[in-house]
């Protein structure tokens, strides 16, 4: 099994043995970060361009690790301070920065298929870094690299993604993922951020808590994001937390050993207990680690289909 | 058909190690600050068997580790099927270590030029020795091996294949003519 795609765009679009191999080429990364030269020589020579449209901390700071262990240079441009606002498309954008010769385009938009769109119109990689309503791929990697290392397999689990699942990428992006390499996946929310048709992606829906983790293996706590949700779906934080927070007493009816993710940034007493945040079921602050040898996975596996091109040019 | 000439056997290829271990152990004076990196995927099996000699020698073992040098290759972009990634496992310290790396053909020399960066970004070993299996000569870098199992003059469009019965399921070196 070799990597033949240039770009990275959802899970959607991959097989079952790309996700393998991606994830096994990240567990080869994870060992990188454990040394005390925290560095590879294999994109030596590389640009990485982190082309940010929407304000995100996280995802951009660990692309920028995960390039610079190995050893790639990496130019951050956010949306604010660019020439989008002077007007500049994004496809104009891109061929301006394909123009300045760098190799590796990670996009996050606010509009989905942003990265599509971008990927269609420059010759170098894009790697989504989350676009819109419409997928996050290596957000849902890491996800799932974290339980593969916890349970060993993927094949018969349960995962249950709590939350604002209507307005929510990640979701998406696990569903496609869990589902190819044959977990079985629940979702749960209040009805309003259950989005019509979602039984379509091979989901269970449930509107309460207790049914989401009464077998769960796992529990994807996803982020309400208040900010986004502009129909006011759910009345307060408060109320929120009282119907669908993750909690101890939650989680005692659930399975003993249930493994209790969250993409972040967390709100504690929102969506989840700060109990449960720091409780040894809590794998958020190992997600962050395993971030970074996905991302590392992911950059290597796309520069390498690109050297593959040059060669056959030539 | 190619031709394929067998080069050695089974028992030749036990002999070279058993040999290979004597004089490892000689240079060195014994297993003290000894450890063996092999680089994948058959040097890695031929460190653990010369660790089975060493230990049946001086009825002790030294640790073993194994290096994946894919990261650290000068030549990525002329292999067509791109090697995947493997983790390289060294739980060991190698300061102020004697290593002894340990691989199965030595041709070119780039595969050694790669571990050596790879081993060096893991610590500051004492000094780093080399152990082939074969060497069939055609360097391209200044790098010369400190034991080897068997020197084989080869040209440069042959192939030496060694397989080892932990990856390919039988001992045998053969040296594969071109078409």
């Amino acid at each position: 099994m070799h990597w033949t795609k240039k770009d990275l765009l959802g899970l959607e679009y991959l097989s079952k043995e790309e996700i393998e191999l991606i994830l096994e080429t990240a567990a080869s990364f994870k060992e990188v970060s454990r040394r005390s030269i925290k560095k590879v020589p294999a994109l030596r020579g590389q640009t990485v361009v982190n082309l940010f449209y929407e304000p995100s901390t996280r995802t951009r700071v660990s692309f920028e690790v995960a390039a610079k262990r190995l050893s790639a240079d990496v130019i951050n441009i956010s949306a604010q301070e660019s020439s989008v606002r002077k007007g500049e498309t994004l496809i104009d954008t891109g061929r301006n920065i394909q123009a300045l010769k760098a190799d590796i385009i990670v996009i996050r938009h606010s509009a989905s298929g942003a990265a599509n769109i971008l990927a269609r119109n420059v010759e170098i990689s894009v790697i989504n870094a989350g676009d819109g309503w419409h997928e996050h791929p290596t957000q849902a990697l890491l996800d799932i690299f974290t339980l593969k290392e916890k349970f060993g397999h993927i094949q018969g689990l349960k995962v249950s993604i709590v939350g604002d699942i209507a307005h929510s990428r990640v979701a998406r992006s696990n569903i496609w993922g869990l589902n190819k390499l044959g977990a079985s996946v629940t979702v749960c929310a209040p009805k309003m951020l259950i989005p019509p048709g979602i039984e379509e992606m091979a989901v269970k829906v449930t509107y309460d808590i207790e049914e989401a983790l009464k077998d769960a293996d796992a529990v994807n706590v996803l982020r309400m994001q208040f900010e986004r949700d502009e129909q006011k779906a759910f009345p307060s934080q408060i109320d929120y937390f009282k119907h669908f927070g993750i909690t101890q007493e939650r989680l005692e009816k659930a399975k003993k050993d249930i493994i209790v993710m969250h993409p972040g940034p967390i709100n504690r007493g929102v969506e989840i207990s700060s109990e449960v945040a720091d409780s040894l079921n809590s794998v958020i602050l190992e997600q962050v680690t395993n971030g970074i040898a996905v991302r590392m996975a992911v950059l290597y596996l796309v520069s390498q289909t690109k050297e593959r091109k040059d060669e056959d040019t030539d | 058909m190619k031709d394929r000439v067998l080069i050695l056997d089974k028992e030749a290829i036990s002999r070279a190690l058993m040999r290979l271990a004597h004089e490892v152990l000689e240079k060195n004076k014994g297993t003290q600050d000894l450890c063996l990196v092999g680089i994948r995927n058959r040097g890695a099996s031929l460190a653990q068997r010369l660790n089975k000699c060493i230990e049946k020698i001086e009825a002790r073992s030294v640790p073993v580790g194994i290096l994946d040098i894919t990261l650290y290759r000068d030549d990525l972009t002329l292999i067509s099927a791109k090697p995947v990634v493997h983790k390289t496992e060294i739980d060991f310290d190698i300061n102020d270590k004697i290593v002894v790396l340990v691989d199965d053909v030595l041709y070119t020399g780039r595969t050694i030029r790669a571990a050596l960066d790879a081993l060096i970004d893991l610590g500051r070993p004492r000094v780093i020795q080399l152990a082939v299996l074969i060497d069939r000569g055609h360097r391209e870098l200044p790098i010369r091996p400190d034991f080897v199992g068997k020197n084989i003059p080869t040209a440069k469009d042959e192939r030496v294949d060694v397989h080892l019965e932990e990856v390919d399921g039988v001992d045998e070196v053969l040296i594969v003519g071109k078409t």
